[in-house]
């Protein structure tokens, strides 16, 4: 009875319950992603380098991960700053922008796609303010990373919003007894306490921005070797029937969500076991 | 229901919860069992429940083993330490849920619920609160919708887990006083599991002090007050002085000095700890025995109906406490700084092997 | 009543600047914020809408209300309604054996629920087409038998099952663990058997939840496009959904009638998000009601 691999409980229906999620979890993620590995095995290792390290391949491995890191640090910096104003401040419409936040992860990639491809058009309502400063947006790398940023908002917002809305303000006020200024108390006193939800946050907005399709194939005017992300490099070698290339590809895309995947629960783990402490 | 239980022993993990537990409870009674957390208790209760199920050992309902019964079957009324009231459920839908769930056959007419409801409701005084959400409740009100909601069923055992646990003192008086009589009223067989001595004492027939999973003493709570078996029992029932001494020749000898001690018998040279509750003190402005002991009074403290001293003395590390009547202290006439003689009219002393001061 | 404690008006703004910023801090703060939502959310969100109403407002219901669109419309709301129930069951039991039961892997089983949403759509397609495609070891046999499931419906539906299997049990496993198993512990001492507890106890209390879940799911299960991009062939009023058939109009250069698709999507998106903010309202006066317990 001891060496039961769950403690005995009076609630009925674990067997049931448990037995469906492993059933249906199992046919519908994970015997589908294993078979990507299995497809893979079937080429030799070199084979497999040679597909995923092709100029065009890394190109698009450079262009993908890097404004997936650009975007995720620029939305590190302004969604901290949008999530403090919406925690600590009043003013009309705070509730509506709220709610707003929340935009990039409803809306459709295709709906955002198009949507920023015509504002950042060069007779869009935004581009044809940056097209006189010489900054070209759509069909450059810079639009995709403008829809990678539009994709990641709601992340580091959402992460680190609770945080601060859980943050004791006895904390802040015997800060300022000691003697500290507003300036010290953010920085000794605030920011060590959300590190750790910023960087869940923007490691969230990372792992979403690589993954991203939709939203970036309208704007991204997909040249290769200049601004063609993997996904689509992934989806043209599938139009084309090359399935080992597509497969390939897709295996360096999922393990590296995973190691982010990862790093984002060490990280939680990391902040809940501080808060644990306390 | 009587209950039996026979050799139950429990583990979390690699952690002894309840170490071989044999326990017998008459039809009727009202049973406390009290101990620091962790002594195994609300898990002795949960396993009479069917809440959990012992690794060893078997429970006995009336006489019937119901070791592998399942808790519906046992007819108990559990009442939860945080009440674990439906929060999205009227006071008297809380009190029906027990009748609405009954199959078809046994369930009674729609009116015949809500007459019973009313009833329970005025057993536990609060019919005008029949229609209110357990959040708008006070925490008194909340137990006894819990209290009324467990004996809706008709429980043959009804076991509380702490139920007056999250209730401020004066609050947890009046309910125990009530529960005390509420149980005179219907004498369905209650086991009450508590850490607080007083409330055990107070409103139990019999007393169940446990600890480390095991059971030290049963007793009215008379006997586990004035007889404890064990000294965890002594210092868990009330407060105590302890001294760290040796028994030697009808005498604790502690330091240098001694205490006459005519309540223990033979001598011996183990080691040995005396305990006196503060009310056994008896003090004397002067010497007029021997081996009394000699201290300095420290504090006094005269609020209340009896008066509490702290001495101070060479003999004892520990400043010493005693309890007096408000007569005894206004013959005694003492106040702070005065040097008074002590001597217990009561005491317990108890073997410590391998417990070296 | 006791004088002292009433605070008034200025003590309170006296002790708010005690932890707050001078005014000039607050409104630079502020104005970033507008600034960068402003170029990021209210522009794109103002743009559909105008880019949709363009040509006037016959044109934009035109851009809906003809086959093709209709087509769209149709298979999506089908997709959804087999994708969201299916996973909102999945959600429930999930959470009900996770949050009730404690047993070896539950961490595990945890993590492994949320990797979907790390998988980049694109490979959510892939992976079914590698399955069941023409190349699969399933293909000749499936070709034989005449069942497709690439370039069609049931690739359609499982690419977006796949997406969206994550959504409800993410809202329903912390709060059922954080409800604990009490209540349901009283109802079984009651007398309620497993059904009755979850109908009667469980239910109400995670309802919010789950509707909450079911309205992302659902929101996630409509517009979903890379996945389905993948899976689906593109094949006009056959297997285009919404998403799918907004692409198509763009890259056709119909722009007035892409947006008009796609202000339907944007309008599923700002339900949601309302559905959201109400849904959270009414958790935290519960919660609210709850705390003072």
């Amino acid at each position: 009875m001891n060496l039961s691999l769950k403690q005995p409980s009076v609630l009925p229906g674990f067997g049931l319950t448990l037995g469906f999620t492993l059933f249906y979890f199992s046919l519908i993620v994970l015997i589908p992603l294993s078979g990507l590995f299995v497809k893979t095995s079937s080429l030799s290792w070199e084979q497999f380098w040679n597909i995923v390290t092709t100029p065009r391949a890394i190109a698009s491995y450079q262009l993908t991960f890097g404004a997936s890191l650009v975007g995720a640090f620029i939305n590190g910096i302004f969604g901290s700053i949008i999530a403090w104003v919406l925690v600590r401040y009043h003013f009309p419409g705070r509730s509506v922008v709220d709610a707003l936040v929340d935009l990039p992860f409803a809306l459709p990639t295709a709906v955002a796609g198009i949507t920023l491809t015509s504002i950042y058009a060069s007779n869009g309502w935004i581009g044809r303010y940056l097209e006189p400063l010489g900054i070209k947006v759509a069909f450059t790398p810079l639009g995709v990373l403008v829809a990678l940023t539009f994709i990641g908002l709601p992340f580091v917002v959402r992460t680190v919003q609770p945080v601060l809305q859980d943050l004791d303000r006895e904390v802040e006020e015997a800060a300022t007894t000691l003697g500290a200024n507003r300036w010290q108390t953010f920085w000794a006193v605030i920011v060590p306490e959300l590190w750790p939800a910023l960087l869940t946050g923007i490691a969230m907005a990372f792992a979403r921005a690589v993954g991203e399709y939709g939203s970036v194939i309208f704007i991204a005017g997909n040249m290769p070797l200049k601004s063609e992300i993997t996904p689509l490099l992934i989806m043209t070698k599938l139009e084309q029937y090359d399935y080992a290339g597509a497969t390939s590809l897709g295996v360096v895309m999922l393990v590296t969500s995973f190691v982010v995947a990862l790093m984002i629960n060490l990280l939680q783990w990391w902040s809940s076991a501080r808060h644990m402490n306390q | 229901m009587s209950i039996q239980v026979d050799h139950v022993t429990k583990r979390f993990g690699a952690f002894t919860v309840l170490n071989d537990v044999n326990l017998h409870v008459r039809e009727g009674e009202l049973v406390a069992l009290l101990g620091p957390s962790g002594c195994g208790k609300t898990t002795l209760l949960r396993i009479l429940a069917g809440l959990e199920r012992p690794d060893q050992g078997r429970i006995f309902l009336q006489g019937a083993e119901v070791t592998d019964q399942r808790i519906s079957e046992r007819r108990v009324g559990f009442v939860f330490q945080h009440y674990a009231l439906f929060r999205h459920m009227t006071v008297a839908d809380n009190v029906a849920f027990g009748l609405n769930v009954l199959p078809r056959a046994h369930r009674p007419s729609a009116t015949r619920i809500q007459e019973k409801v009313h009833d329970l409701l005025g057993l536990v005084h609060l019919q005008a609160m029949a229609d209110r959400y357990p959040s708008q409740l006070s925490g008194g009100q909340r137990q006894r919708v819990a209290l009324a909601r467990a004996l809706a069923v008709e429980p043959k055992l009804l076991l509380l887990d702490e139920p007056f646990g999250a209730l401020d003192a004066k609050v947890r008086k009046e309910l125990r006083r009530w529960l005390r009589r509420l149980h005179d009223d219907l004498h369905i067989t209650s086991i009450l599991v508590t850490h607080d001595q007083e409330e055990a004492l107070e409103a139990a027939h019999r007393v169940v002090v446990m600890h480390r999973g095991n059971i030290e003493q049963v007793g009215t709570p008379d006997e586990v007050y004035e007889n404890p078996a064990t000294p965890f029992v002594y210092q868990f029932l009330g407060d105590v002085n302890v001294f760290h001494g040796r028994m030697s020749q009808g005498r604790i000898v502690d330091g240098e000095d001694r205490i006459p001690s005519s309540a223990v018998g033979e001598s011996s040279d183990e080691q040995e700890v005396t305990f006196v509750r503060p009310h056994d003190l008896e003090l004397s402005p002067s010497r007029t025995m021997p081996a009394q002991l000699e201290a300095t009074v420290q504090f006094v403290n005269a609020a209340g109906a009896r008066v509490h001293l702290e001495l101070e003395s060479k003999e004892s590390p520990e400043p010493i406490a005693v309890e007096l009547t408000k007569e005894r202290y206004r013959e005694l006439k003492i106040q702070q700084g005065d040097v008074v003689f002590v001597h217990p009219k009561q005491l317990h002393v108890f073997k410590m092997p391998g417990l070296g001061q | 009543m006791n004088p002292v404690t009433i605070a008034t008006n200025t003590d309170l703004q006296w002790k708010d600047s005690l932890t707050t910023e001078s005014s000039l801090v607050r409104w630079v703060l502020i104005g970033t914020a507008f600034l960068y939502l402003t170029l990021f959310l209210f522009v794109p969100l103002v743009a559909i809408f105008t880019e949709a109403l363009k040509h006037g407002l016959s044109s934009y219901v035109d851009s809906f209300l003809n086959d093709d669109a209709l087509a769209a419309i149709r298979l999506t709301l089908l997709v959804a309604a087999v994708a969201v129930p299916l996973n909102a069951l999945f959600g429930v039991a999930a959470a009900w054996a996770i949050a009730k039961f404690e047993f070896v892997g539950k961490q595990a089983l945890i993590t492994l629920i949320d990797m979907p949403l790390a998988v980049s759509p694109v490979i959510s397609g892939l992976i079914y087409v590698l399955l069941f495609g023409a190349q699969s070891w399933l293909g000749p046999w499936l070709a034989e038998h005449d069942i497709k499931i690439i370039f069609a419906l049931p690739g359609i539906v499982l690419a977006t099952i796949f997406v969206t299997v994550p959504f409800v049990a993410r809202e329903l496993i912390p709060l059922m663990q954080s409800q604990g198993r009490e209540e349901e512990e009283a109802a079984i001492t009651l007398g309620a058997s497993g059904w009755q507890t979850f109908t009667r106890v469980t239910l109400p209390n995670i309802k919010w939840s789950l509707l909450y879940g079911v309205i992302l799911c659902n929101a996630r299960a409509m517009g979903e496009f890379g996945a389905v991009s993948v899976v689906s062939g593109h094949i006009r009023g056959l297997t285009n959904t919404m998403p799918l058939h907004v692409e198509i109009l763009y890259n056709e250069y119909n722009a007035v009638a892409a947006f008009g698709v796609a202000s339907l999507l944007t309008l599923l998106a700002i339900v949601t998000l309302s559905a959201k903010a109400l849904i959270e309202r009414k958790t935290v006066s519960l919660n609210r009601q709850n705390i003072h317990v």
